[in-house]
């Protein structure tokens, strides 16, 4: 067994990938350092410890620093063809943060309750369940989370601009439940 | 006596009992729900507990928190998965004795193990209270510093084998902090000259983007499995009768969750770490540990819920948050004008008490629930994954959107899911971050206030607490050292171990094997040319 194996075989973590995050995250990383001076202020008369400065220095530094060493300690750090599958995941789930990026437009618009109603079979249907069952347990889901945060809790959602439509005492009832 | 009447007044509202009701019996459930687990259901529950009483809010957290481990033992012993990641180790002894029909068994043990490292470490930590009461107020802005500094060497350096990319994540966490308006100079830092950036990122939305929405992303994009459940047979009492053979085991595991819980940026995993090789160690039959050893159970059900309680000594007392979910509770502190620290243990004594009386009750709640409810709890086990991740997902919008009903919040709770989702699939730890984030805040602060009054660096450890924390951080940092050089001499050893004389000659017989199937590939393959040319006709 070649050395590289004994420690690919110690790496505490997936190999796969490793390379590519420690590698955006570095660039990232001294991006934002180079940007200290830019981003931050020096105030004279004033502790070195105290400046605005400092902290954001320490963190980038940690970051820069920790983040080069893990990439010299990886035990491989070379791309392999791994690495894209691996990247080609973490891209398939910008999806599923556009569901959710849908679902927070549209609350205002719709109001919430109608908008989990909508959201969460439509993203259950999409995730391959057809059973009417499961659709259904997706529907009471949601009206089960709209009472219990937006009725019970009183938690801050704002009332959908639907709601405007409904007469009097009706539409002051849902903004206020649902 | 005073005290505790006091106490016990605190807790004699309907709301506080309500609040005790759904905490215990939501964080069992949550448990036993693979995937989900208590920093997520805490997370999302969060901004909704800003709305009540501090000790509501806080009752209903710490409910979660403490009963999770409970319900968390159910899938680990029944189905070999975790219901939260300190249950781990239960699949270890808790699935051999599944599989060899004494589930009941198992689960009545985790459950009784549980109780008594529960209880033991809420008794300990009552006992403990006075004498905190005394030592708390000798920390100052230094010592508050120092030891919020510990915390963080502790995380990074716990995370063995990955400790440069925990120190970085660890530093992402203090940067962010950092972001928006410097609260004394009132400079931007890091703003960009965007107005969403001006108020900072928020601590809560960083929590539900790298806890509640990366794994709901996890499991969407995870795939359903089958699960088999055992039919439970036999009662659910016989554990209680078995942890009293072990009283050993059980008293030092429990003393080890005590302890860690204690200790800023250590926690379960070291507490049943150093339980169960205790137990391994001193057992009649440690050949049976990981084969359903009973004392394999109970020492680390015992040790992780130990913690809990212990936990939230550095969080009142200091004010320093040891792991991700105390980092979460202290935003219920902060946003009710409760400040944690040694101010809270000299003026609200009773309110301490309080929270740790309510953990004593939760855990006999617990206790009773589950003995009369398991039959139904682990119908949750089968609840399909990509099901629950929409559903965490739904519920993460609650949590993001209540806070200010801010859509860029929603767009940096997103960024951090993805962020977060990524690190759970290359298995690199989400904690440093949010650790590095309020331990950063801490740090800003108190430095700034205990430079104030330092000429040389000496005065900043010339008191007797500050100079313990400071030869507390020298030590632990020399003792990683240590380990480092101790594991690149074990990782040359193993280097060289596989390079003998054997595995080289084994080798060579390999190589030369390869070399002759080839070659004779080679003539079979031209001799079957020579018999049978391919025919060269268009057809």
């Amino acid at each position: 067994m070649s050395d590289k194996k004994v420690e690919e075989q110690r790496f505490p973590a997936p190999l796969r990938g490793q390379l590519l995050f420690a590698g955006v995250f570095l660039i990232l990383s001294v991006v934002l350092l180079s940007q200290l001076g830019e981003q931050t202020k020096w105030v004279n008369k004033t502790n070195f410890a105290a400046q605005p400065r400092f902290w954001p220095m320490i963190g980038l530094i940690l970051m820069v620093g920790g983040t080069a060493l893990h990439i010299w300690k990886l035990p491989r750090r070379r791309f392999y063809a791994a690495d894209w599958i691996e990247a080609r995941k973490w891209l398939f789930v910008v999806e599923y943060a556009l569901w959710f990026f849908a679902y927070v437009v549209v609350v205002p618009i719709i109001g919430y309750l109608f908008a989990t109603i909508l959201f969460m079979p439509s993203l259950v249907y999409r995730m391959g369940y057809r059973k009417k069952s499961i659709l259904m347990w997706s529907v009471v889901f949601g009206i089960g989370t709209v009472v219990l945060f937006k009725s019970l809790l009183s938690v801050k959602i704002p009332g959908g601009l639907i709601y405007e439509y409904l007469p009097g005492a009706l539409r002051s009832f849902f903004i206020l439940n649902f | 006596m005073d005290l505790l009447l006091s106490a016990i007044d605190v807790l004699m509202r309907w709301d506080v009992l309500l609040a005790l009701t759904v905490g215990s019996v939501g964080g069992v459930l949550i448990g036993a729900i693979p995937g989900v687990g208590p920093a997520v259901a805490i997370a999302i529950l969060l901004p909704a507990t800003f709305s009540m009483d501090p000790i509501v809010g806080l009752t209903v957290l710490l409910g979660i928190y403490g009963s999770s481990m409970y319900g968390g033992a159910i899938p680990a012993i029944l189905i070999n998965t975790p219901g939260t990641a300190v249950n781990a180790l239960t699949t270890y002894d808790g699935y051999p004795m599944t599989a060899r029909g004494e589930a009941r068994r198992a689960l009545s043990l985790a459950y009784s193990a549980s109780f008594f490292g529960g209880i033991l470490s809420i008794i300990c930590l009552i006992l403990f209270a006075p004498v905190l009461a005394k030592v708390a107020p000798l920390f100052g802005s230094r010592e508050i510093f120092l030891a919020a500094l510990l915390g963080i060497i502790l995380v990074i350096i716990v995370h063995r084998g990955q400790t440069l990319i925990a120190a970085a994540l660890v530093g992402f966490g203090i940067f962010i902090n950092t972001i928006g308006l410097e609260p004394v100079k009132y400079s931007k830092r890091y703003t960009f000259d965007q107005a969403f950036l001006s108020s900072g990122i928020n601590l809560i939305v960083v929590v539900l983007g790298l806890f509640a929405i990366s794994q709901a992303f996890y499991l969407l994009q995870s795939d359903d499995e089958k699960i088999r459940l055992t039919k439970l047979r036999g009662g659910l009492f016989q554990g209680l009768r078995e942890l009293f053979r072990h009283p050993r085991v059980a008293t030092v595991s429990g003393g080890f969750g005590v302890l860690m819980g204690m200790i800023p940026g250590v926690g379960e995993f070291t507490a049943q770490f150093l339980g169960y090789s205790y137990a391994q160690r001193t057992s009649k039959r440690p050949e049976d540990f990981g084969r359903g050893s009973s004392e394999g159970l109970i020492a680390s059900e015992t040790a992780n819920n130990a913690v809990p309680a212990a936990a939230m000594v550095p969080l009142l007392a200091l004010g320093i948050p040891g792991e991700a979910l105390t980092a979460m509770m202290l935003s219920v502190f902060y946003v009710h004008n409760v400040v944690p620290g040694p101010q809270l243990f000299q003026n609200q004594m009773d309110f301490v008490v309080a929270l740790y009386i309510a953990l004593l009750i939760l855990n006999v709640m617990v206790l009773i629930f589950l003995l009369f409810a398991t039959n139904s709890i682990i119908k949750l086990i089968k609840i399909p994954n990509r099901f629950l991740g929409a559903c965490i997902l739904a519920l993460s919008f609650v949590g993001v959107y209540s806070l200010r009903n801010s859509m860029s919040d929603c767009v940096i709770a997103a960024a951090f899911g993805v962020f977060g989702f990524i690190l759970k699939r290359l298995e690199l730890p989400v904690i440093p971050i949010i650790l590095g984030m309020v331990l950063g805040n801490i740090m800003e602060v108190k430095l700034r206030a205990g430079m104030a009054r330092v000429k040389t660096p000496f005065d900043f450890i010339d008191r007797p607490v500050a100079m313990i924390l400071f030869l507390m951080i020298i030590a632990v940092l020399i003792l990683h050292f240590h380990r480092v050089l101790k594991d690149r001499k074990e990782l040359k050893e193993a280097k060289w171990s596989n390079k003998h004389a054997s595995t080289s000659f084994g080798k060579f017989l390999s190589n030369r094997k390869d070399y002759l199937s080839t070659e004779r590939g080679k003539a079979v393959r031209a001799k079957r040319l020579t018999s049978f040319p391919p025919s060269t006709d268009k057809r």
